[in-house]
Parts: structure tokens; sequence; C-alpha cells
């Protein structure tokens, strides 16, 4: 048997109740119960989740690399919308 | 310096403890031996965990049948120190890897009864085996659940994947029926209500197992004469292969640790 013509998919694990899904890694199966399967076995050995998703590799869209600059650098110089930006007179206390 | 083979005082309770770790550890270090050789890594992973499901039910049980005999045994001189007479594990479990389709089809065969097996067995009178049954039953809820997907692939794949199923299906067919008989000591306990009598699950398993081999594709051979002896010791010649390789480094280092 050969992986070549297995599908690429993508695994997320959610560990906690009110956290999110995320990103472990990836695998290769044949179909989406099979992936789902092979993402408990590869990804919650060590008691890591309570609920996986998979998702097909070929259906995420990806921002190119090449277009670093033009999609995150202007974000860069705009450091008032960080909270820490402002001042926050001493009156207030804690918000 | 070999070390000498234990005896066991087998009472009943002990007898069954021991037959149902046996069940467990076999078939557990079958699966190990595909570690690093299977058709792909997920299913690598995916057999290591299923060994390792069965090889820590095998300690539970060979824990409880040690406390049980009280004769000094453990479950390290029951797993490393019994000769192939003293092992009384189903002959189905025993049997060779074969190709990636037959150590599916053993594994399914075995899961489609250790699932209800363990199940019923939740109701145990027997507190120590009601919660190992606990613990395995959901265990061997996902052996069944992924061997299943398997022969399901396999059997309705490509006619090499198909060809290769419905031979381990017939090779392994006369093997499944010893599951269901219980043995004279196993009697005694079925009547107390310590266990349960395995036979009451055959239909069960003839249910599940028609349903998959259906969808699969694959035919179902009729129900005939089946192998037996396992529980009485009485082996093929696979398993004092497989024990010589698992009790080497007892049997040369005694009491060698790591």
């Amino acid at each position: 048997m050969t992986t070549q013509n297995f599908p690429l998919w993508e695994v997320f694990i959610r560990s906690r109740n009110g956290l999110a899904h995320k990103h472990v890694g990836s695998l290769h199966a044949a179909d989406p119960t099979m992936a789902l399967q092979a993402a408990r076995d590869l990804y919650t050995r060590r008691g890591e989740g309570l609920s996986i998703w998979v998702v097909p590799s070929n259906a995420i869209i990806a921002s190119d690399p090449a277009d670093k600059g033009m999609m995150f650098e202007p974000a860069a110089s705009k450091i008032y919308r960080h909270p820490t930006f402002y001042d926050v007179p001493d009156e207030i206390g804690h918000m | 310096m070999a070390a000498a083979m234990i005896t066991v005082a087998e009472t009943p309770l002990v007898r069954y403890a021991l037959a149902r770790a046996d069940d467990a550890l076999i078939l557990g270090h079958r699966l190990s031996e595909w570690c690093g050789h299977a058709p792909m890594m997920e299913e690598d992973m995916a057999l290591a965990n299923i060994g390792l499901d069965l090889i820590g039910q095998a300690r539970a049980l060979y824990g409880y049948a040690a406390e049980v005999e009280a004769a000094g045994n453990d479950e390290d001189r029951y797993a490393y120190l019994r000769d192939v007479r003293q092992y009384r594990n189903l002959l189905l479990v025993e049997q060779p890897n074969g190709d990636f389709a037959r150590t599916i089809l053993r594994q399914f065969f075995y899961s489609a009864f250790a699932d209800p097996y363990w199940r019923a067995m939740m109701g145990s009178t027997d507190p120590s085996l009601a919660a190992i049954a606990a613990k395995s039953e959901k265990e061997s809820a996902y052996h069944l659940r992924h061997s299943a997907e398997w022969v399901i692939r396999l059997g309705d794949g490509t006619d090499e994947s198909h060809a290769r199923a419905q031979a381990a299906v017939e090779e392994l067919w006369p093997y499944t029926g010893e599951a269901f008989l219980p043995d004279e000591a196993e009697r005694g306990l079925i009547a107390e209500g310590v266990v349960i009598d395995p036979e009451s699950l055959r239909d069960i398993w003839s249910t599940t197992v028609a349903a998959v081999l259906a969808e699969a594709t694959l035919a179902t051979p009729p129900t005939g004469w089946s192998q037996r002896g396992g529980r009485d010791g009485r082996h093929s010649e696979h398993l004092g292969h497989l024990l010589s390789e698992l009790q080497v480094l007892q049997r040369s280092y005694p009491g060698a640790k790591w």
C-alpha cells in the first residue's frame, strides 16, 4: 500500500471546553472517517483532546508568502491600534 | 542459566483471569510486531495504540489473577515464565500477522467478540472484574470501529485488496468459534454470575460480522466446525515461536530489569 494517492488532511484539536480548536498537524488518509480515526491515534495519545476536526488540506486558502509586505507591513506602523499605546489616567484604576 | 517455568495454582477464577489476560497479551504482542512495518505511518501508530490497550488489559487481568492466586506470582512471572501449554489464549489471537488484511480481519473478529463481552461483564458480581471490563469496553469499542472500517475499505477496495481480505476471512474463520465455548472451569463461575456465558454473544457477533462483511462485499463463510484447544493449552505451532521472542530476555537473564 502506498500513501501517495491518499489526500492530506489538517488536524485541529480542542483540548478543553471553551477553548478554540487549534491546528496540531497533518496526516494522510483515504477518506474523512479514516482521517478522523488517524487523527485520534496520532494526536490524542496523551489525553490532549475533547474534540477533533479534520479538514482536507486543499480546502484551505492560504496567503502567499511573497505578499508579506503588502499584507502585513502596513499594520506594523499603526501602533495606536494596541491598547498599550494609550496612557490610562491614574484615577481610572484597573480597567 | 535459564529461568525455570513457574507453577500456577489454577482455581477456576485464576484460570479464567489468566485466559482473558493471555488473549489480550498475545494479540497485543502480535500487533507490536507491526511497529515500524505497517503500510503507512498513520496505521503504524493505530496498530501500536491498539496493542498498548490490549497489553494494558492483560496487565490488569494478570494483576487480578496474582491477587486471587496469592502464591507470589505476578504479571511478569505469568507472562515470561509460563510455557506454551500453560497459556490459555484463543487460537485466533496467536495466528501470525500475515498481510495487512489478515491482521485487520483477526482484529475485527476478536473485537466483535471482545466489545460486547466486556460490556456484558460490566455487570459481573466481582467488582474487580467489573472494573476491568468497564475500562476494556471503551478500548474494545474503538478497536471494533477501527478494524471494521478497514475491513470495509479492503473488501470494497481494489481487486487485490478484496482478494486478500476474502482469503483472510476464510483462513481465520475456523478459529472464530472458540471464543463462544466456555471451558469446564468457567461454567461454575457463570452459574455464580461472576462471568457471563460467552455462548450468549454468538448472535450479536454473527450479526456484526455479517453486516460488516456484506458492506465490504466479502462472502461470509457458513458456520461450521471450529478449531479449539487454546483454553486447554493446546496451541498451534505459532505460539511457541511467539513466546520464544516474548520471553527470551527473562529466560536468559532471570529477573533482569531496565
